[in-house]
């Protein structure tokens, strides 16, 4: 038992970060919660170190599995939690001119209105969320896995609707009522294989074949498609993304993504009797067409991202689709997980910074009033196209050397075409950084949301050399 | 060494980075450019058989992936070439203006001097890589530094900034630029991939890859995916149409550096990179490759006769002189033909790619001080430029005929060997790439004819008062200043020792261009 505890030290580290989170912010003024994200920060650095120094092997009677891909979710998960909740606690610093109104946009203040400790709200579910992300990774087990879905879920339908205006509460809303009916199909799925295989461990699941276990399956994986934010589960991102505020954005759409997509690898390897693959395919191929064709038109960043999250889900979706046929497959889903978490945030950061304007027409001659912060948002966004030399390049380099290697060269075509089919949006966000806009008295910027998003454009940078030096 | 090369501009670029004195930041910029010439000289001289300067470190080893640069008879001139483009480019930003009216705003020379630090840095780098990856991560680096040089510094950029109009004809430019060989490039690596994975071990090393050549069906798919990605860059008609409007919009620094290099990127990957891995393949496809090398040449030349613009009308003779490259290179594909002729004909390939770029670089600067002085390259514009501006007049003569291919100069030595090797293998594509011959030699000399003589006429704006570009100096004639006579005088003078002394050159390139040659006819 000891042993268990030993093992899962990186989630118990963060579930302690949240209770006695919990306990402290319940002391604390409203609005003066610092503390508590505090607390949250040296929680998740913990559970980074243990994660990387502690013992693998298998926890719990074989329905936790401690391998590589579980500690890389581990690590980058709590490492997301790091940088969110530094992003979390930041404001736009507008002290000695006009007050700008933050509200004006959609971006809903985390700081108390009437006396809520949203702060310590925010710090709390985060951590949860993130011990559910960091269980979805590792699970070996159906039972487990419906329970680090729901565990990893609602928190953040909770997170959403912190705000508590009207497009909170939709966003809230929306992410809980789908996450409510993936949650139950994946229970159905859990059962309906319980009943055909007599257990509900992986190694158990084996020998299963036949249209019933595909169906099984077929429900599981519904549950974490979408945690994962992936076709055909994916219509909450969108409207949840673009109801809360950039951080929560970028929460959701990094956490249960990481966790979850290691889920659909475990599953897909666990079966090896079922033509999983072939579905996963045809989803990524669904998820990151739908995600591009739909961002296009987009004119409000959250959505755009949101969307553009949905696409890279699609192409994390490919090394799960030849995992069977490709020693590849894993090192590739993971790098570009990390790289895909590095990314995003990044992006979320550059909107975190200015969360007065979300909207595209108001980006125009960033570059000239903040340089550091359009480099950044370039560096990102070129990031995520896949353009060398930021780490994505090299995640996306893998999933195509991935799927010519799996003998399905048309998945890496797929891959390139919507690669170049995403250009168009992520060029159009960038062109107006750089020209020169309408004169601005003043565009408050928050300085740490800032330096969080140059560091970690430098990180995404840094990361395709350090390649050479870890490997 | 060649670690060095390519990473010394960007240690530059982040020593300059905080600096905002624009002599501090010309200053650093021009001994950094000598520097790479002095380095890109010595590692010439180091160069022998095979590949000189080698480092291999591995960098995703789970993918095949290596730092893997080297330096060959093919490449060393092409690095050469490139510093002494960038020297000049320096050297010719020292007293003008970067964005050529009067743009007195630090952090934008800041911009300026960064952004072709960078691309000095991976310019080098794409012609020294030995690894696909690497040579990809450079290639297609450079384009998204370009394309920040055109939309940020191109003709109209300024101009659309004070109206408060949204995009400037340079943007548009910029855009089209960087899509079109943006999407070349993903296209390219597709087919590089195809490659990395066809053999028993996933590996991107260039030469290993030479030693197991790709062929049949997958060596085919390969070679069209690689084909289509160089042949934008390159560009070969007819995917050539983003090059004039992006010649046109780009400052004249900005052209120098996308005529001479970025286009050599793509002439370069057929040499590296398409001929020696996939022997099989580029025999059976080579007809293709001369046919659109000869539509290239006399399109080029035809189009280029009708233009009106000067930048226009060098951007349209880039696609012709690259046609010549594509057509040897096609002829290098059939055995039937001796390798005698063949290995000329790839040595002229890569004599033709540093001549162009020597002689295209100068031209696109002399077409800069046009649009800085009169604020106009229109051809029409110009007349009877010889009296008042003699160092331009007698410059432009020089690199008109290096162009056009004087004896004497470098273009001759590469138009001379290229179709010279491409006789005996495919004759009729020879001699009709050499009627594209007379027309540029029309054109250029109708050009000159109609500029350096007749009756004097200048824009208005070049008879005024020329512009104020220092705070202490006030240039008193519109001809070239110091600085761009020296720039363009160094490209033109290697042109010329090029001209009269082949050897230089050819001596390090035929061994390499016979190595091709043994590759291709595996």
């Amino acid at each position: 038992m000891t042993a268990d505890v030993l093992v899962l030290a990186p989630e118990v580290l963060l579930a302690l970060g949240a209770v006695l989170g919990l306990a402290v912010g319940t002391w604390l003024p409203p609005g003066r919660e610092g503390a508590v994200r505090g607390i949250g920060v040296l929680g998740a650095l913990a559970a980074v170190v243990a994660a990387l120094g502690g013992p693998r092997g298998t926890a719990f009677g074989g329905t936790y599995l401690v391998d590589t891909a579980t500690t890389v979710v581990r690590v980058v998960v709590a490492g997301a939690v790091v940088v969110t909740l530094v992003l979390a606690g930041d404001r736009p610093d507008v002290s000695g001119g006009p007050r700008s109104t933050p509200d004006v946009s959609g971006g809903p203040r985390l700081t108390a209105d009437g006396g809520a400790r949203v702060d310590t709200a925010f710090a709390v579910l985060l951590q949860l969320a993130a011990v559910g992300a960091m269980l979805l990774g590792g699970a070996t087990d159906l039972l487990l896995l419906a329970a680090a879905v729901l565990l990893a879920g609602l928190p953040l339908a909770a997170l959403a609707g912190l705000a508590r205006d009207g497009r909170a509460t939709e966003a809230a809303l929306k992410y809980f009522l789908t996450s409510a009916l993936f949650g139950l199909l994946a229970l159905t799925g859990t059962t309906l294989l319980l009943g055909l295989a007599g257990a509900t461990a992986y190694p158990a699941l084996v020998g299963l074949t036949g249209p019933a276990s595909a169906v099984g399956v077929v429900l599981v994986l519904a549950g974490l498609l979408m945690a994962a934010g992936a076709v055909p589960a994916h219509f909450w991102v969108p409207d949840a993304v673009d109801g809360t505020t950039p951080v929560t954005g970028a929460v959701l759409t990094t956490t249960a993504k990481i966790g979850a997509l290691v889920a659909i690898w475990r599953l897909t390897v666990a079966l090896p009797g079922l033509p999983t693959p072939l579905l996963v395919a045809i989803l990524a191929v669904a998820s990151m067409t739908l995600g591009n064709l739909a961002a296009f038109a987009q004119t409000s960043l959250r959505r755009l991202l949101a969307y553009s999250t949905i696409s890279q889900v699609g192409y994390l979706l490919v090394p799960v689709a030849v995992a069977r046929d490709t020693v590849l497959a894993l090192p590739v889903l993971l790098g570009y997980l990390a790289a895909y978490a590095v990314t995003n945030l990044a992006v979320f950061a550059v909107l975190a910074a200015r969360p007065q304007a979300l909207e595209i027409g108001e980006q125009r001659g960033l570059a000239r009033r903040h340089p550091g912060l359009a480099v950044a948002l370039a560096v990102g966004l070129l990031g995520l196209v896949g353009t060398p030399p930021t780490v994505v390049f090299a995640g996306k380099l893998g999933v195509v050397a991935a799927a010519l290697g799996g003998g399905a060269a048309w998945l890496g075509v797929v891959v390139v075409v919507n690669t170049i089919a995403s250009l168009v949006y992520y060029l159009r966000w960038i062109a107006p950084v750089f020209s020169t806009g309408d004169p601005v008295l003043r565009d408050p910027v928050a300085p740490r949301a800032r330096a969080v998003a140059v560091v970690l454009a430098v990180a995404s940078v840094a990361g395709t050399v350090a390649l050479a030096v870890t490997s | 060494m060649l670690t060095a090369m390519w990473v010394a501009p960007l240690v530059v670029a982040l020593l300059l980075a905080p600096v905002t004195r624009r002599e501090v930041l010309l200053g650093g910029w021009i001994l950094l450019a000598v520097l790479e010439v002095v380095l890109a000289g010595v590692a010439w001289a180091g160069v022998g058989t095979g590949y000189a300067h080698e480092v291999v470190v591995a960098w995703i080893p789970a993918f095949g992936v290596g730092y893997h640069v080297g330096l060959d008879g093919l490449s060393a001139p092409l690095v050469g070439m490139t510093t002494l483009v960038f020297l000049a480019v320096a050297l010719y930003s020292l007293r003008a203006d970067p964005a050529q009216d009067g743009d007195t705003d630090p952090r934008r020379t800041r911009g300026w001097v960064l952004l072709f630090l960078g691309l000095e840095a991976v310019s080098v780098g794409v012609f020294v890589a030995l690894d696909l990856v690497l040579f990809f991560v450079f290639f297609d680096v450079a384009i998204v530094f370009m394309y920040f040089v055109i939309a940020g510094w191109g003709s109209g950029a300024r101009d659309a900034e004070r109206s408060g109009a949204g995009s400037s004809t340079a943007a548009r430019s910029a855009l089209q630029f960087f899509l079109y060989t943006f999407v070349g490039s993903l296209v390219m690596l597709l087919g590089f991939l195809a490659l990395a994975v066809s053999g028993p071990q996933l590996t991107f090393d260039i030469p290993t890859l030479a030693a197991r050549p790709l062929g049949g069906t997958a060596g085919t798919l390969a070679l069209v995916a690689i084909g289509v990605g160089l042949a934008i860059k390159t560009p070969v008609w007819p995917v050539h149409t983003w090059l004039p409007p992006a010649h046109t919009d780009a400052p004249a620094a900005g052209s120098a550096v996308l005529a001479a290099v970025l286009l050599k990127m793509g002439t370069y990957g057929f040499v590296r990179i398409a001929l020696p891995l996939l022997p099989g393949p580029w025999r059976s496809l080579a007809l293709v490759a001369v046919v659109l090398g000869v539509v290239s040449v006399l399109w080029g030349a035809l189009v280029a006769l009708a233009q009106r613009d000067l930048k226009r009308m060098v951007a349209y003779t880039s696609v012709n002189h690259m046609g010549y490259v594509l057509l040897a290179l096609g002829a290098a594909g059939f055995v039937t033909a001796g390798p005698e002729a063949r290995g000329l004909a790839v040595t002229g390939a890569t004599v033709q790619m540093v001549s162009h770029g020597l002689v295209t670089g100068a031209l696109f600067l002399l077409a800069g001080v046009l649009r800085e002085r009169g604020g106009t390259s229109e051809i029409a514009a110009w007349s009877g430029v010889a009296g008042p501006m003699p160092r331009f007049s007698w410059t432009f003569a020089v690199a008109a005929f290096a162009s056009l291919g004087l004896p004497g100069l470098s273009g001759f030595v590469a138009e001379f060997s290229m179709i010279a090797g491409s006789l005996p293998a495919v004759p009729v594509a020879a001699a009709l790439a050499a009627l594209g011959l007379a027309v540029t030699a029309a054109l250029f000399v109708r050009a000159l004819q109609s500029m350096l003589l007749g009756d004097r006429h200048l824009p208005r704006r070049a008879e005024r008062v020329p512009p104020r570009t220092g705070t202490f100096r006030r240039p008193a004639s519109v001809d070239l200043r110091v600085g761009q006579t020296v720039a363009v005088g160094l490209l033109l003078a290697a042109s010329l020792a090029i001209g009269l002394a082949p050897a230089l050159v050819t001596s390090t390139i035929a061994p390499a261009a016979s190595t091709v040659v043994d590759l291709v006819s595996r």
